[in-house]
């Protein structure tokens, strides 16, 4: 366990009945890191809904051949807007905005972020440019068609709404680069004594990687789009071979930012992971440092790999081979994570629950997701299945199979501790079995079909693809229907759960060792760290 | 570095630490542009060179001293409320604010002339150079642009910190934010330095 000199002692109430504004304002003006979570949580789960809204619509119109629904126009707007909400607003912001708010300052003993007020502006930021990009949809000339990557010459001329729709896109990197310089401070400057690097929990570990990639990447994300709007706005044509630019270089500088985007995604979400399995294998994490530092080495690997998007762009055949054998590398500190997950479950006294049923099946996603991850890596497999349905049903594996059951695994885990409520456990469980077979049902789908040659973004398929476009809609059905289930039962238990336990996990970290919800200061004392983060006792309690 | 944890703490040291991290995150914002202008310069050199010579490095070169003269001023008005000589530091402060608006003038009048030359983004002359001059001049608009874009930004903050300065909540015992504020400034200077040959010298 983390142990501590002395026991904490708690006598304050929890941050959810503290003193101060009440109401609506209490929130939206508190600069409170748990506040602020919450803040994250309700907000991306409501633009993932929309997201998902979306996503349902597409799978929709491909029931049938031909017209179902729409147009193709309007198939282009939804694919778009959909990219956009899900990347900017749901899975970079992530575990990271949502968990690393709220319990980053407790798992290392401090009493809020480093930066509290820039805290609350980053939560701002995600909002405004949310109403930009909502703003975006209904104003002007029409939805975006380009697909969230904004690629040029086709972002440049397309006659819909693209300058608003990167500008909100930049406003969110705010941030999301706010949110990693202040991560970093926090780690950096508030662990509490004795808390050192190698006993700070491993979420945090993560947390800490992840900020550097949204520091170091971010940015140019933020100028290519910038470049973007200034080609639109006074043709300045450095995008533009009609003018001597060069589209290629757009890709290149979109993908330095998007390829270390996805490691933004799924570390914090392998981080917790890493806190899940201990606490129900009543075990210490087995390859402590092993996971630490392959988060970091992820980070560093993960921002030279950008161009494996663009190996049919016209790179020189070196280029790709160098990129491609990049890729490969990338892979295995990935792998290390996932035979560090496993080792830590051999000899565990497992207590199945249900944030470790979700966290398991996280893995079994992770590690298709990832395989394929490494098919397309090899550039002979690569021109067969780019631009397919192959790719759409990779990184769903990775950012839905990965990130999105993480989120629910960790939110699973820690909302007892967040809210001070219980949600029941049989539906919990329940939920998962069409998560996870409408889940299958649609992204294994897309792999299969991807791999006979059904291309991405088309508004219409032909009859050999039929079957498989079924059973995909079919799939995305059932796996609404878990997500309706596994949040229906969140709003459940805020509205009349149960009162949670301090640790009704019996878990070891510093989370569990205060009240749930939290104390306002999370701490009366400041704690004095003494031990590692996950040591159990031999008998497998705390 | 194990700093014990406040409520309301006031940690000088992890609000440096955040400046910096910020100001990495300026160089990157400003480093997709350099990627862009070496890929392109590489691709285009006779170009770069013949468009490079139309800059006035005359006027390049004493904006160029206006900038290094404004990172003076501002080292030495971080300098005067170190020692609390607050009316001094207030002085220096707007010194600073108005060298960075004098530079802004001089950036206006060589734009000025280059648009009266029909050089601008789109124009019918621009259409009839070459291919690698119309990049450079874009380059030259985008990346003079964005630095001046960032001028303003750290006038409008040492303005905020002049305004603090005056009202006495900057100090001898409390000068991490105007310190900040002279960390942004110096960043714009040091990247008019890397414009400066970049785009006067490039001919």
């Amino acid at each position: 366990m983390t142990t501590l000199a002395e026991p904490l002692v708690h006598t304050q109430p929890g941050f959810l009945d503290a003193p101060g504004r009440k109401g609506l304002l209490g929130w939206v003006l508190s600069t409170d890191h748990k506040r602020v979570g919450i803040l994250y949580l309700y907000s991306m789960v409501a633009f993932f809904f929309v997201g998902v809204a979306l996503g349902v619509f597409m799978r929709l119109e491909q029931l049938t051949e031909g017209r179902t629904l729409m147009s193709a126009q309007t198939y282009n707007a939804l694919f778009t807007v959909h990219g956009v909400i899900m990347i900017f607003m749901f899975v970079v912001p992530g575990l990271s905005a949502v968990f690393g708010n709220f319990f980053l300052p407790i798992l290392i003993g401090a009493k809020d972020v480093a930066f509290p007020r820039l805290n609350l502006a980053s939560w701002y930021c995600l909002v405004i440019g949310a109403c930009l990009a909502v703003l975006s949809l209904f104003t002007g000339p029409g939805a975006p068609d380009t697909g969230w990557t904004f690629y040029v010459p086709f972002s440049m001329k397309s006659g819909t709404n693209v300058s608003l729709a990167v500008f909100s896109a930049v406003v969110m990197g705010f941030s999301s680069i706010l949110t990693g310089l202040n991560f970093i401070t926090t780690v950096h400057r508030l662990r509490a004594p004795g808390m050192t690097w190698h006993r700070m929990p491993l979420f945090c570990w993560s947390l800490y990687a992840t900020s550097w990639i949204q520091i170091l990447a971010t940015p140019i994300l933020g100028i290519t789009f910038i470049l973007v709007m200034l080609e639109r706005l006074f043709g300045i044509g450095i995008f533009d071979p009609a003018k001597g630019g060069d589209p290629i270089l757009y890709q290149h500088l979109f993908w330095i930012y998007s390829h270390p985007a996805v490691y933004i995604m799924i570390l914090p979400a392998m981080g917790a992971i890493s806190e899940i399995l201990p606490t129900f294998a009543r075990r210490t994490i087995f390859g402590y440092r092993a996971i630490a530092y392959s988060s970091l080495s992820i980070a560093a690997f993960g921002s030279l790999v950008w161009a494996h998007h663009m190996f049919t762009s016209g790179m020189s055949a070196f280029g790709n081979m160098i990129f491609s054998l990049l890729t490969m590398i990338v892979a295995i500190p990935s792998a290390i994570k996932v035979f560090n997950w496993t080792a830590t479950l051999y000899k565990g006294s497992i207590e199945m629950s249900p944030p470790l049923l979700y966290a398991l099946t996280f893995i079994f996603l992770f590690c298709i997701g990832g395989l394929t991850g490494v098919m397309q890596g090899a550039l002979a497999i690569n021109q067969h299945v780019h631009d397919t349905y192959f790719i759409v049903g990779h990184f769903h594996y990775v950012m839905f199979g990965g990130t999105g059951f993480a989120f629910f695994a960790a939110l699973l885990y820690w909302f007892p501790k967040m809210f001070g409520r219980d949600y029941n456990r049989k539906v919990a469980y329940a939920a998962w079995i069409p998560l996870f077979v409408g889940f299958n049902l649609l992204y294994f789908t897309m792999l299969v079909l991807g791999y006979m040659g059904m291309p991405r973004r088309y508004y219409d398929h032909l009859p050999q693809y039929h079957t498989g476009h079924l059973v995909a809609t079919v799939g995305s059905w059932i796996l609404v229907l878990g997500l309706v289930v596994l949040f229906g039962n969140f709003v459940a238990a805020l509205l009349r759960g149960r009162k949670a336990e301090d640790n009704p996990w019996g878990g070891v970290t510093l989370e569990w060792k205060i009240p749930s919800p939290p104390p306002q200061e999370n701490f009366e004392t400041v704690p004095t760290v003494t031990g590692p983060p996950y040591s159990f006792g031999k008998e497998g309690g705390p | 570095m194990n700093a014990p944890a406040h409520g309301e703490h006031h940690d000088p040291f992890a609000a440096k630490l955040g400046m910096w991290l910020f100001l990495v995150t300026e160089i990157l914002l400003f480093g997709g542009l350099f990627i862009a202008y070496s890929y392109m310069r590489a691709r285009y050199p006779h170009e770069f060179h013949h468009a490079g010579g139309s800059l006035s490095i005359p006027i390049g070169v004493a904006n160029t001293a206006v900038l290094l003269t404004s990172s003076l001023t501002m080292v030495l008005a971080v300098a005067a409320a170190h020692r609390g000589n607050l009316k001094r530091s207030l002085l220096l402060t707007w010194s600073t604010v108005a060298l960075g608006g004098l530079f802004l003038v001089n950036k206006g009048f060589e734009w000025a002339a280059k648009f009266h030359h029909g050089v601008y983004p789109n124009s019918d002359h621009m259409a009839s150079l070459p291919a690698g001059e119309r990049v450079f001049f874009g380059l030259y608009f985008s990346m003079t642009g964005l630095h001046a874009a960032h001028v303003i930004a750290g006038m409008a903050v040492l303005s905020v910190l002049a305004i603090l300065i005056a009202k006495g909540r900057i100090g001898a015992r409390n000068p991490v934010v105007l310190e900040n504020g002279g960390l942004y400034w110096h960043l714009v200077d040091v990247v008019w330095i890397y414009l400066l040959p970049l785009f006067y010298l490039a001919a």
